[in-house]
Protein backbone atom coordinates (compact mmCIF):
# COMPACT_ATOMS: atom_id res chain seq x y z
CA UNK A 1 0.00 0.00 0.00
CA UNK A 2 1.25 3.49 -0.88
CA UNK A 3 2.46 5.65 1.99
CA UNK A 4 -0.13 8.28 2.99
CA UNK A 5 1.75 11.46 2.12
CA UNK A 6 -0.12 14.74 1.51
CA UNK A 7 0.54 14.34 -2.24
CA UNK A 8 -0.86 10.79 -2.25
CA UNK A 9 -3.86 11.93 -0.29
CA UNK A 10 -4.44 14.85 -2.69
CA UNK A 11 -4.17 12.59 -5.75
CA UNK A 12 -6.44 10.04 -4.15
CA UNK A 13 -9.09 12.70 -3.45
CA UNK A 14 -8.74 14.17 -6.95
CA UNK A 15 -9.14 10.72 -8.51
CA UNK A 16 -12.16 9.89 -6.37
CA UNK A 17 -13.76 13.26 -7.16
CA UNK A 18 -13.24 12.69 -10.91
CA UNK A 19 -14.78 9.23 -10.62
CA UNK A 20 -17.68 10.69 -8.68
CA UNK A 21 -18.20 13.36 -11.38
CA UNK A 22 -18.22 10.75 -14.16
CA UNK A 23 -20.70 8.71 -12.14
CA UNK A 24 -22.89 11.83 -11.95
CA UNK A 25 -22.75 12.29 -15.73
CA UNK A 26 -23.58 8.61 -16.27
CA UNK A 27 -26.44 8.56 -13.78
CA UNK A 28 -27.86 11.85 -15.07
CA UNK A 29 -28.98 10.27 -18.34
CA UNK A 30 -30.24 7.04 -16.84
CA UNK A 31 -33.93 6.74 -15.89
CA UNK A 32 -35.62 7.02 -13.42
CA UNK A 33 -35.65 10.83 -13.44
CA UNK A 34 -36.12 12.49 -10.08
CA UNK A 35 -38.08 15.53 -11.33
CA UNK A 36 -39.91 16.42 -8.14
CA UNK A 37 -36.79 16.13 -5.98
CA UNK A 38 -34.91 18.29 -8.52
CA UNK A 39 -37.61 20.99 -8.31
CA UNK A 40 -37.56 20.81 -4.51
CA UNK A 41 -33.79 21.26 -4.55
CA UNK A 42 -34.11 24.23 -6.95
CA UNK A 43 -36.38 25.82 -4.36
CA UNK A 44 -34.08 24.99 -1.44
CA UNK A 45 -30.83 25.86 -3.21
CA UNK A 46 -32.04 28.73 -5.36
CA UNK A 47 -34.98 30.50 -3.77
CA UNK A 48 -33.78 30.09 -0.19
CA UNK A 49 -30.38 31.57 -1.09
CA UNK A 50 -31.91 34.68 -2.59
CA UNK A 51 -32.05 36.89 0.56
CA UNK A 52 -28.38 36.25 1.38
CA UNK A 53 -27.21 36.66 -2.21
CA UNK A 54 -29.35 39.81 -2.59
CA UNK A 55 -28.01 41.40 0.58
CA UNK A 56 -24.37 40.69 -0.18
CA UNK A 57 -24.86 41.83 -3.78
CA UNK A 58 -26.36 45.13 -2.66
CA UNK A 59 -23.54 45.80 -0.19
CA UNK A 60 -20.94 44.77 -2.78
CA UNK A 61 -22.23 47.31 -5.34
CA UNK A 62 -22.58 50.09 -2.79
CA UNK A 63 -19.13 49.59 -1.24
CA UNK A 64 -17.38 49.16 -4.59
CA UNK A 65 -18.84 52.44 -5.80
CA UNK A 66 -17.90 54.32 -2.65
CA UNK A 67 -14.37 52.89 -2.70
CA UNK A 68 -13.84 53.70 -6.38
CA UNK A 69 -15.15 57.24 -6.26
CA UNK A 70 -12.01 58.96 -4.76
CA UNK A 71 -9.71 57.36 -7.35
CA UNK A 72 -12.09 58.21 -10.19
CA UNK A 73 -12.23 61.84 -9.00
CA UNK A 74 -8.44 61.93 -8.78
CA UNK A 75 -8.14 60.86 -12.42
CA UNK A 76 -11.00 63.12 -13.48
CA UNK A 77 -13.22 60.34 -14.72
CA UNK A 78 -15.93 60.38 -12.09
CA UNK A 79 -18.59 60.33 -14.78
CA UNK A 80 -17.39 56.88 -15.81
CA UNK A 81 -18.13 55.43 -12.37
CA UNK A 82 -21.33 53.54 -13.42
CA UNK A 83 -19.53 52.05 -16.41
CA UNK A 84 -16.53 50.84 -14.38
CA UNK A 85 -18.69 49.39 -11.63
CA UNK A 86 -20.96 47.75 -14.23
CA UNK A 87 -18.09 46.05 -16.02
CA UNK A 88 -16.41 44.97 -12.77
CA UNK A 89 -19.60 43.56 -11.31
CA UNK A 90 -20.79 41.76 -14.44
CA UNK A 91 -17.45 40.36 -15.56
CA UNK A 92 -15.80 39.37 -12.34
CA UNK A 93 -16.94 40.50 -8.93
CA UNK A 94 -20.58 39.45 -9.26
CA UNK A 95 -19.97 35.87 -10.42
CA UNK A 96 -17.03 35.18 -8.09
CA UNK A 97 -18.38 36.76 -4.89
CA UNK A 98 -21.83 35.24 -5.45
CA UNK A 99 -20.28 31.83 -6.11
CA UNK A 100 -18.20 32.10 -2.93
CA UNK A 101 -21.24 33.04 -0.84
CA UNK A 102 -23.11 30.20 -2.55
CA UNK A 103 -20.28 27.79 -1.71
CA UNK A 104 -20.42 28.87 1.93
CA UNK A 105 -24.17 28.43 2.21
CA UNK A 106 -25.01 25.59 -0.17
CA UNK A 107 -21.72 23.64 -0.23
CA UNK A 108 -21.68 23.35 3.55
CA UNK A 109 -25.36 22.50 3.80
CA UNK A 110 -25.15 19.77 1.15
CA UNK A 111 -21.98 18.37 2.74
CA UNK A 112 -23.53 18.32 6.21
CA UNK A 113 -26.92 16.99 5.07
CA UNK A 114 -25.56 14.10 3.03
CA UNK A 115 -22.85 13.40 5.62
CA UNK A 116 -25.46 13.17 8.34
CA UNK A 117 -27.65 10.94 6.15
CA UNK A 118 -24.66 8.70 5.51
CA UNK A 119 -23.69 8.21 9.15
CA UNK A 120 -27.29 7.62 10.27
CA UNK A 121 -27.83 5.00 7.52
CA UNK A 122 -30.52 7.08 5.78
CA UNK A 123 -28.74 6.58 2.45
CA UNK A 124 -28.78 2.79 2.97
CA UNK A 125 -32.45 3.02 3.94
CA UNK A 126 -33.18 4.78 0.65
CA UNK A 127 -31.46 2.04 -1.26
CA UNK A 128 -33.51 -0.70 0.40
CA UNK A 129 -36.63 1.38 -0.31
CA UNK A 130 -36.09 0.90 -4.04
CA UNK A 131 -34.36 4.25 -4.58
CA UNK A 132 -31.08 4.90 -6.28
CA UNK A 133 -29.69 7.27 -3.63
CA UNK A 134 -27.07 8.65 -5.99
CA UNK A 135 -29.72 9.82 -8.44
CA UNK A 136 -32.14 10.97 -5.77
CA UNK A 137 -29.64 12.84 -3.62
CA UNK A 138 -26.62 13.67 -5.75
CA UNK A 139 -27.90 14.17 -9.29
CA UNK A 140 -30.82 16.35 -8.18
CA UNK A 141 -28.63 18.54 -5.97
CA UNK A 142 -25.79 18.96 -8.47
CA UNK A 143 -28.19 19.84 -11.29
CA UNK A 144 -30.07 22.28 -9.08
CA UNK A 145 -26.82 23.96 -7.97
CA UNK A 146 -25.57 24.13 -11.59
CA UNK A 147 -28.76 25.78 -12.81
CA UNK A 148 -29.56 28.00 -9.83
CA UNK A 149 -26.20 29.73 -9.44
CA UNK A 150 -26.34 31.47 -12.88
CA UNK A 151 -29.82 32.78 -12.04
CA UNK A 152 -28.64 33.95 -8.64
CA UNK A 153 -25.66 35.68 -10.25
CA UNK A 154 -27.92 37.58 -12.66
CA UNK A 155 -30.11 38.71 -9.77
CA UNK A 156 -27.11 39.53 -7.64
CA UNK A 157 -25.59 41.61 -10.48
CA UNK A 158 -28.83 43.54 -10.86
CA UNK A 159 -29.14 44.19 -7.10
CA UNK A 160 -25.46 45.07 -6.93
CA UNK A 161 -25.84 47.66 -9.68
CA UNK A 162 -28.83 49.07 -7.87
CA UNK A 163 -26.60 49.35 -4.79
CA UNK A 164 -24.08 51.12 -6.96
CA UNK A 165 -26.76 53.58 -8.15
CA UNK A 166 -27.46 54.43 -4.52
CA UNK A 167 -23.70 54.71 -3.87
CA UNK A 168 -23.32 57.13 -6.79
CA UNK A 169 -26.14 59.28 -5.44
CA UNK A 170 -24.85 59.47 -1.88
CA UNK A 171 -22.38 62.15 -2.95
CA UNK A 172 -23.60 62.98 -6.42
CA UNK A 173 -26.73 63.40 -8.39
CA UNK A 174 -27.23 60.95 -11.24
CA UNK A 175 -30.65 60.05 -12.57
CA UNK A 176 -31.80 56.45 -12.61
CA UNK A 177 -32.00 56.45 -16.44
CA UNK A 178 -28.59 58.02 -16.91
CA UNK A 179 -26.98 55.52 -14.53
CA UNK A 180 -28.40 52.48 -16.32
CA UNK A 181 -27.72 53.96 -19.76
CA UNK A 182 -24.07 54.42 -18.81
CA UNK A 183 -23.86 50.87 -17.45
CA UNK A 184 -25.40 49.19 -20.50
CA UNK A 185 -23.67 51.42 -23.08
CA UNK A 186 -20.36 50.17 -21.78
CA UNK A 187 -21.26 46.50 -21.49
CA UNK A 188 -20.66 44.34 -24.53
CA UNK A 189 -21.74 40.83 -25.44
CA UNK A 190 -18.28 39.48 -24.62
CA UNK A 191 -18.51 40.99 -21.13
CA UNK A 192 -21.71 39.20 -20.33
CA UNK A 193 -21.55 35.81 -22.06
CA UNK A 194 -18.24 34.37 -20.71
CA UNK A 195 -19.14 35.60 -17.22
CA UNK A 196 -22.53 33.92 -17.49
CA UNK A 197 -21.12 30.64 -18.83
CA UNK A 198 -18.53 30.29 -16.09
CA UNK A 199 -21.22 30.51 -13.42
CA UNK A 200 -22.60 27.13 -14.59
CA UNK A 201 -19.19 25.61 -13.88
CA UNK A 202 -19.01 27.35 -10.50
CA UNK A 203 -22.45 25.96 -9.62
CA UNK A 204 -21.47 22.48 -10.76
CA UNK A 205 -18.27 22.64 -8.69
CA UNK A 206 -20.14 23.67 -5.53
CA UNK A 207 -22.78 20.97 -6.03
CA UNK A 208 -20.48 18.10 -6.92
CA UNK A 209 -17.89 18.86 -4.22
CA UNK A 210 -20.58 19.27 -1.53
CA UNK A 211 -22.17 15.97 -2.56
CA UNK A 212 -18.81 14.20 -2.85
CA UNK A 213 -17.73 15.26 0.62
CA UNK A 214 -21.09 14.42 2.20
CA UNK A 215 -21.67 11.15 0.36
CA UNK A 216 -18.24 9.87 1.37
CA UNK A 217 -18.45 11.09 4.92
CA UNK A 218 -17.36 8.74 7.68
CA UNK A 219 -16.15 8.76 11.29
CA UNK A 220 -19.56 9.67 12.75
CA UNK A 221 -20.57 13.19 13.73
CA UNK A 222 -16.97 14.42 13.59
CA UNK A 223 -16.89 13.32 9.96
CA UNK A 224 -20.08 15.28 9.21
CA UNK A 225 -18.51 18.52 10.47
CA UNK A 226 -15.37 17.77 8.52
CA UNK A 227 -17.36 17.10 5.35
CA UNK A 228 -19.22 20.41 5.63
CA UNK A 229 -16.04 22.33 6.30
CA UNK A 230 -14.05 20.67 3.59
CA UNK A 231 -16.90 21.12 1.06
CA UNK A 232 -16.68 24.90 1.54
CA UNK A 233 -12.89 25.07 1.45
CA UNK A 234 -12.45 22.85 -1.62
CA UNK A 235 -15.29 24.41 -3.62
CA UNK A 236 -14.03 27.93 -2.84
CA UNK A 237 -10.57 27.01 -4.11
CA UNK A 238 -12.14 25.33 -7.13
CA UNK A 239 -14.08 28.53 -7.93
CA UNK A 240 -10.81 30.49 -8.11
CA UNK A 241 -9.14 27.80 -10.22
CA UNK A 242 -12.10 27.72 -12.64
CA UNK A 243 -12.08 31.52 -12.76
CA UNK A 244 -8.40 31.46 -13.66
CA UNK A 245 -9.07 28.92 -16.41
CA UNK A 246 -12.05 30.93 -17.68
CA UNK A 247 -10.01 34.12 -17.98
CA UNK A 248 -7.29 32.25 -19.88
CA UNK A 249 -9.81 30.71 -22.26
CA UNK A 250 -11.64 33.99 -22.92
CA UNK A 251 -8.24 35.62 -23.48
CA UNK A 252 -7.28 32.98 -26.05
CA UNK A 253 -10.67 33.35 -27.74
CA UNK A 254 -10.20 37.12 -27.91
CA UNK A 255 -13.01 38.09 -25.55
CA UNK A 256 -10.78 40.19 -23.27
CA UNK B 1 -28.31 -29.31 20.75
CA UNK B 2 -26.12 -28.57 17.80
CA UNK B 3 -22.58 -27.41 17.83
CA UNK B 4 -21.27 -27.27 14.36
CA UNK B 5 -18.27 -26.46 12.36
CA UNK B 6 -20.11 -24.72 9.59
CA UNK B 7 -22.69 -26.18 7.25
CA UNK B 8 -23.95 -29.41 8.82
CA UNK B 9 -26.36 -27.44 10.92
CA UNK B 10 -28.80 -26.61 8.23
CA UNK B 11 -30.76 -29.81 7.96
CA UNK B 12 -31.03 -30.13 11.73
CA UNK B 13 -32.45 -26.67 12.14
CA UNK B 14 -35.49 -26.10 14.27
CA UNK B 15 -37.90 -24.87 11.65
CA UNK B 16 -41.46 -23.58 11.64
CA UNK B 17 -42.29 -24.21 8.00
CA UNK B 18 -40.94 -26.44 5.29
CA UNK B 19 -40.32 -23.68 2.86
CA UNK B 20 -37.00 -21.81 3.13
CA UNK B 21 -37.46 -18.17 2.16
CA UNK B 22 -33.76 -17.46 2.39
CA UNK B 23 -30.81 -19.76 1.72
CA UNK B 24 -27.29 -18.50 2.37
CA UNK B 25 -24.47 -20.71 1.16
CA UNK B 26 -20.68 -20.45 1.42
CA UNK B 27 -20.62 -16.68 1.77
CA UNK B 28 -17.25 -14.95 2.11
CA UNK B 29 -16.73 -11.25 2.71
CA UNK B 30 -13.46 -9.49 3.48
CA UNK B 31 -12.40 -5.88 3.90
CA UNK B 32 -8.74 -5.85 2.88
CA UNK B 33 -7.15 -8.30 5.34
CA UNK B 34 -10.14 -8.47 7.66
CA UNK B 35 -12.06 -11.66 6.84
CA UNK B 36 -15.53 -10.91 8.19
CA UNK B 37 -17.56 -13.78 6.77
CA UNK B 38 -15.85 -17.08 6.05
CA UNK B 39 -17.92 -19.81 4.41
CA UNK B 40 -21.08 -18.67 6.19
CA UNK B 41 -24.28 -20.71 5.78
CA UNK B 42 -27.82 -20.10 6.98
CA UNK B 43 -31.40 -21.05 6.10
CA UNK B 44 -34.45 -19.04 7.12
CA UNK B 45 -37.81 -20.73 6.96
CA UNK B 46 -41.26 -19.24 6.54
CA UNK B 47 -42.69 -17.93 9.79
CA UNK B 48 -39.43 -18.45 11.67
CA UNK B 49 -37.59 -15.97 13.91
CA UNK B 50 -33.84 -16.55 13.72
CA UNK B 51 -31.46 -14.53 15.87
CA UNK B 52 -27.88 -14.18 14.70
CA UNK B 53 -25.87 -13.75 17.87
CA UNK B 54 -22.32 -12.52 17.85
CA UNK B 55 -19.87 -10.14 19.47
CA UNK B 56 -19.55 -6.54 18.28
CA UNK B 57 -17.58 -6.44 15.07
CA UNK B 58 -18.18 -10.10 14.32
CA UNK B 59 -19.79 -9.35 10.94
CA UNK B 60 -23.49 -9.51 11.84
CA UNK B 61 -24.34 -6.19 10.20
CA UNK B 62 -22.18 -7.05 7.19
CA UNK B 63 -24.23 -10.23 6.77
CA UNK B 64 -27.54 -8.41 6.89
CA UNK B 65 -26.29 -5.77 4.43
CA UNK B 66 -25.21 -8.49 2.02
CA UNK B 67 -28.74 -9.94 2.18
CA UNK B 68 -30.36 -6.71 0.93
CA UNK B 69 -27.64 -5.96 -1.61
CA UNK B 70 -26.06 -3.02 0.22
CA UNK B 71 -22.81 -4.99 0.21
CA UNK B 72 -21.72 -7.62 -2.26
CA UNK B 73 -20.20 -10.83 -0.90
CA UNK B 74 -16.84 -11.84 -2.34
CA UNK B 75 -18.08 -15.37 -2.89
CA UNK B 76 -21.17 -17.49 -2.24
CA UNK B 77 -24.90 -17.30 -2.86
CA UNK B 78 -27.68 -15.53 -0.99
CA UNK B 79 -31.00 -16.75 -2.32
CA UNK B 80 -34.05 -14.80 -1.23
CA UNK B 81 -37.32 -16.20 -2.61
CA UNK B 82 -35.19 -18.25 -5.01
CA UNK B 83 -33.29 -15.27 -6.46
CA UNK B 84 -29.55 -14.97 -5.91
CA UNK B 85 -29.15 -11.41 -4.60
CA UNK B 86 -25.52 -10.74 -5.72
CA UNK B 87 -26.41 -11.59 -9.32
CA UNK B 88 -29.51 -9.39 -9.63
CA UNK B 89 -29.58 -6.12 -11.54
CA UNK B 90 -31.07 -2.98 -10.01
CA UNK B 91 -34.65 -3.63 -11.20
CA UNK B 92 -34.66 -7.29 -10.18
CA UNK B 93 -33.16 -6.46 -6.80
CA UNK B 94 -35.84 -3.81 -6.30
CA UNK B 95 -38.56 -6.42 -6.86
CA UNK B 96 -37.08 -8.84 -4.32
CA UNK B 97 -36.25 -6.16 -1.76
CA UNK B 98 -39.84 -4.88 -1.87
CA UNK B 99 -40.72 -8.12 -0.04
CA UNK B 100 -37.96 -7.66 2.56
CA UNK B 101 -38.23 -5.13 5.38
CA UNK B 102 -35.12 -3.75 7.06
CA UNK B 103 -35.10 -2.15 10.49
CA UNK B 104 -31.84 -0.23 10.79
CA UNK B 105 -29.87 -0.01 13.99
CA UNK B 106 -30.03 3.80 13.89
CA UNK B 107 -33.68 3.73 12.68
CA UNK B 108 -32.62 5.71 9.58
CA UNK B 109 -35.74 7.88 9.59
CA UNK B 110 -35.48 10.71 7.07
CA UNK B 111 -34.98 13.84 9.18
CA UNK B 112 -36.38 16.20 6.57
CA UNK B 113 -39.67 14.29 6.24
CA UNK B 114 -42.68 13.95 8.53
CA UNK B 115 -43.65 10.54 9.89
CA UNK B 116 -46.29 10.27 7.15
CA UNK B 117 -43.75 11.06 4.42
CA UNK B 118 -41.29 8.59 5.94
CA UNK B 119 -43.91 5.84 5.73
CA UNK B 120 -45.06 6.82 2.25
CA UNK B 121 -41.53 6.82 0.87
CA UNK B 122 -41.11 3.03 0.31
CA UNK B 123 -44.60 2.81 -1.22
CA UNK B 124 -43.84 5.48 -3.78
CA UNK B 125 -40.30 4.32 -4.52
CA UNK B 126 -41.13 0.69 -5.16
CA UNK B 127 -43.53 1.73 -7.94
CA UNK B 128 -46.48 0.33 -6.08
CA UNK B 129 -49.65 1.54 -7.77
CA UNK B 130 -52.00 2.76 -5.05
CA UNK B 131 -54.33 5.72 -4.77
CA UNK B 132 -53.69 8.47 -2.23
CA UNK B 133 -56.62 7.16 -0.21
CA UNK B 134 -55.08 3.68 -0.07
CA UNK B 135 -51.71 5.20 0.86
CA UNK B 136 -53.36 7.04 3.76
CA UNK B 137 -55.02 3.84 4.94
CA UNK B 138 -51.78 1.88 4.72
CA UNK B 139 -49.90 4.58 6.64
CA UNK B 140 -52.51 4.66 9.38
CA UNK B 141 -52.66 0.85 9.59
CA UNK B 142 -48.89 0.62 9.94
CA UNK B 143 -48.94 3.28 12.65
CA UNK B 144 -51.79 1.47 14.40
CA UNK B 145 -49.68 -1.70 14.45
CA UNK B 146 -47.05 0.16 16.48
CA UNK B 147 -49.55 2.22 18.49
CA UNK B 148 -48.43 5.64 17.28
CA UNK B 149 -51.27 6.96 15.09
CA UNK B 150 -51.08 10.39 16.73
CA UNK B 151 -47.52 11.02 15.48
CA UNK B 152 -48.45 10.96 11.80
CA UNK B 153 -47.71 14.64 11.16
CA UNK B 154 -44.76 14.96 13.54
CA UNK B 155 -41.09 15.21 12.53
CA UNK B 156 -38.70 12.43 13.64
CA UNK B 157 -36.76 14.92 15.77
CA UNK B 158 -39.86 15.43 17.95
CA UNK B 159 -40.03 11.75 18.89
CA UNK B 160 -38.32 9.81 21.69
CA UNK B 161 -35.84 6.99 20.94
CA UNK B 162 -38.45 4.28 21.51
CA UNK B 163 -41.01 6.10 19.34
CA UNK B 164 -38.48 6.51 16.56
CA UNK B 165 -37.79 2.78 16.69
CA UNK B 166 -41.53 2.06 16.46
CA UNK B 167 -41.94 4.45 13.53
CA UNK B 168 -38.99 2.79 11.79
CA UNK B 169 -40.74 -0.54 12.38
CA UNK B 170 -43.98 0.87 10.96
CA UNK B 171 -42.06 1.97 7.85
CA UNK B 172 -40.65 -1.54 7.57
CA UNK B 173 -44.15 -3.00 7.86
CA UNK B 174 -45.89 -0.76 5.37
CA UNK B 175 -45.09 -2.98 2.40
CA UNK B 176 -46.24 -6.07 4.32
CA UNK B 177 -42.88 -7.79 3.88
CA UNK B 178 -42.47 -11.56 3.96
CA UNK B 179 -39.08 -11.26 5.64
CA UNK B 180 -38.03 -8.65 8.18
CA UNK B 181 -34.38 -8.04 8.96
CA UNK B 182 -33.67 -6.39 12.30
CA UNK B 183 -30.25 -4.88 12.89
CA UNK B 184 -29.70 -4.57 16.65
CA UNK B 185 -33.33 -3.56 17.35
CA UNK B 186 -32.80 -2.78 21.04
CA UNK B 187 -29.51 -0.90 20.84
CA UNK B 188 -29.66 2.52 22.51
CA UNK B 189 -32.97 1.82 24.25
CA UNK B 190 -33.58 1.45 27.97
CA UNK B 191 -34.42 -2.12 29.10
CA UNK B 192 -38.16 -1.43 29.43
CA UNK B 193 -38.52 0.17 26.00
CA UNK B 194 -36.27 -2.56 24.59
CA UNK B 195 -38.65 -5.22 25.92
CA UNK B 196 -41.63 -3.35 24.44
CA UNK B 197 -39.94 -3.33 21.04
CA UNK B 198 -39.16 -7.05 21.26
CA UNK B 199 -42.78 -7.80 22.23
CA UNK B 200 -43.92 -5.72 19.27
CA UNK B 201 -41.61 -7.67 16.95
CA UNK B 202 -43.00 -10.99 18.22
CA UNK B 203 -46.61 -9.75 17.91
CA UNK B 204 -45.99 -8.57 14.37
CA UNK B 205 -44.43 -11.90 13.44
CA UNK B 206 -47.51 -13.70 14.77
CA UNK B 207 -49.95 -11.31 13.12
CA UNK B 208 -48.42 -11.36 9.63
CA UNK B 209 -46.61 -14.74 9.77
CA UNK B 210 -43.38 -13.08 8.62
CA UNK B 211 -39.94 -14.63 8.79
CA UNK B 212 -37.45 -12.59 10.77
CA UNK B 213 -33.69 -12.46 10.89
CA UNK B 214 -32.64 -10.58 13.99
CA UNK B 215 -29.09 -9.40 14.52
CA UNK B 216 -28.43 -8.87 18.19
CA UNK B 217 -26.17 -9.27 21.16
CA UNK B 218 -28.88 -8.36 23.64
CA UNK B 219 -29.70 -11.60 25.49
CA UNK B 220 -33.18 -10.35 26.45
CA UNK B 221 -33.94 -9.94 22.79
CA UNK B 222 -32.40 -13.31 21.97
CA UNK B 223 -34.44 -15.08 24.67
CA UNK B 224 -37.76 -13.42 23.91
CA UNK B 225 -37.70 -13.24 20.13
CA UNK B 226 -35.86 -16.32 18.90
CA UNK B 227 -37.23 -19.58 17.57
CA UNK B 228 -33.68 -20.48 16.68
CA UNK B 229 -30.29 -18.93 17.41
CA UNK B 230 -27.26 -18.93 15.14
CA UNK B 231 -23.96 -17.99 16.74
CA UNK B 232 -21.66 -16.12 14.39
CA UNK B 233 -18.06 -16.60 15.43
CA UNK B 234 -14.88 -16.04 13.42
CA UNK B 235 -17.02 -15.35 10.36
CA UNK B 236 -18.70 -18.76 10.53
CA UNK B 237 -21.95 -20.18 11.76
CA UNK B 238 -20.42 -21.71 14.88
CA UNK B 239 -23.51 -23.03 16.63
CA UNK B 240 -27.18 -23.36 15.98
CA UNK B 241 -30.14 -24.27 18.19
CA UNK B 242 -32.93 -23.00 20.40
CA UNK B 243 -32.26 -20.74 23.38
CA UNK B 244 -32.75 -23.61 25.80
CA UNK B 245 -30.43 -25.91 23.86
CA UNK B 246 -27.60 -23.43 23.55
CA UNK B 247 -27.92 -22.27 27.16
CA UNK B 248 -27.16 -25.80 28.32
CA UNK B 249 -24.15 -26.11 26.04
CA UNK B 250 -20.79 -26.59 27.70
CA UNK B 251 -18.61 -25.26 24.86
CA UNK B 252 -16.85 -22.20 26.37
CA UNK B 253 -17.25 -20.25 23.13
CA UNK B 254 -21.03 -20.75 23.29
CA UNK B 255 -21.24 -20.44 27.05
CA UNK B 256 -19.70 -16.95 27.05
CA UNK B 257 -22.88 -15.59 25.43
CA UNK B 258 -25.18 -17.05 28.08
CA UNK B 259 -23.23 -16.22 31.23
Amino acid sequence: MAKATPLNSFLDQAGSLSKFSFRFLWQWFKPRYEGSEFLRQCYVIGYNSLPLIGLTGFIMGLVLTMQLRPSMIEYGVESQLPAIVGISVVREIGPVITALIFAGKIGSSIGAELGSMKVTEQIDAMQVSGTNPFKYLVVSRVLAATLMLPILVILSDAISLYGSYIGVNIRGNTSFNLFWTQVFDNLAFYDVLPAFIKTFFFGFAVGIIGCFKGYNSNKGTEGVGRSANSAVVVSSIMIFILDLLAVQITDVLGFN
Amino acid sequence: MMITENKTILKDAVVKGDEPVMIIRNVYKSFENNHVLVDFNLDLYKGENVVVLGKSGSGKSVLIKCIVGLLKPDKGTIEVFGKNIPELNEAELDQVIARVGFLFQSNALYDSMTVRENLEFPLRRHWIKVTQEEVNTMVMNALEDVGLEHTVDMMPIELSGGMRKRIALARTLILKPDIILYDEPTTGLDPITGKEIIKLMVDIQKKYNTSSLIISHDMNCVRMASDRIVILLDGKCYANGTYAELKKNEDPKVKQFFE
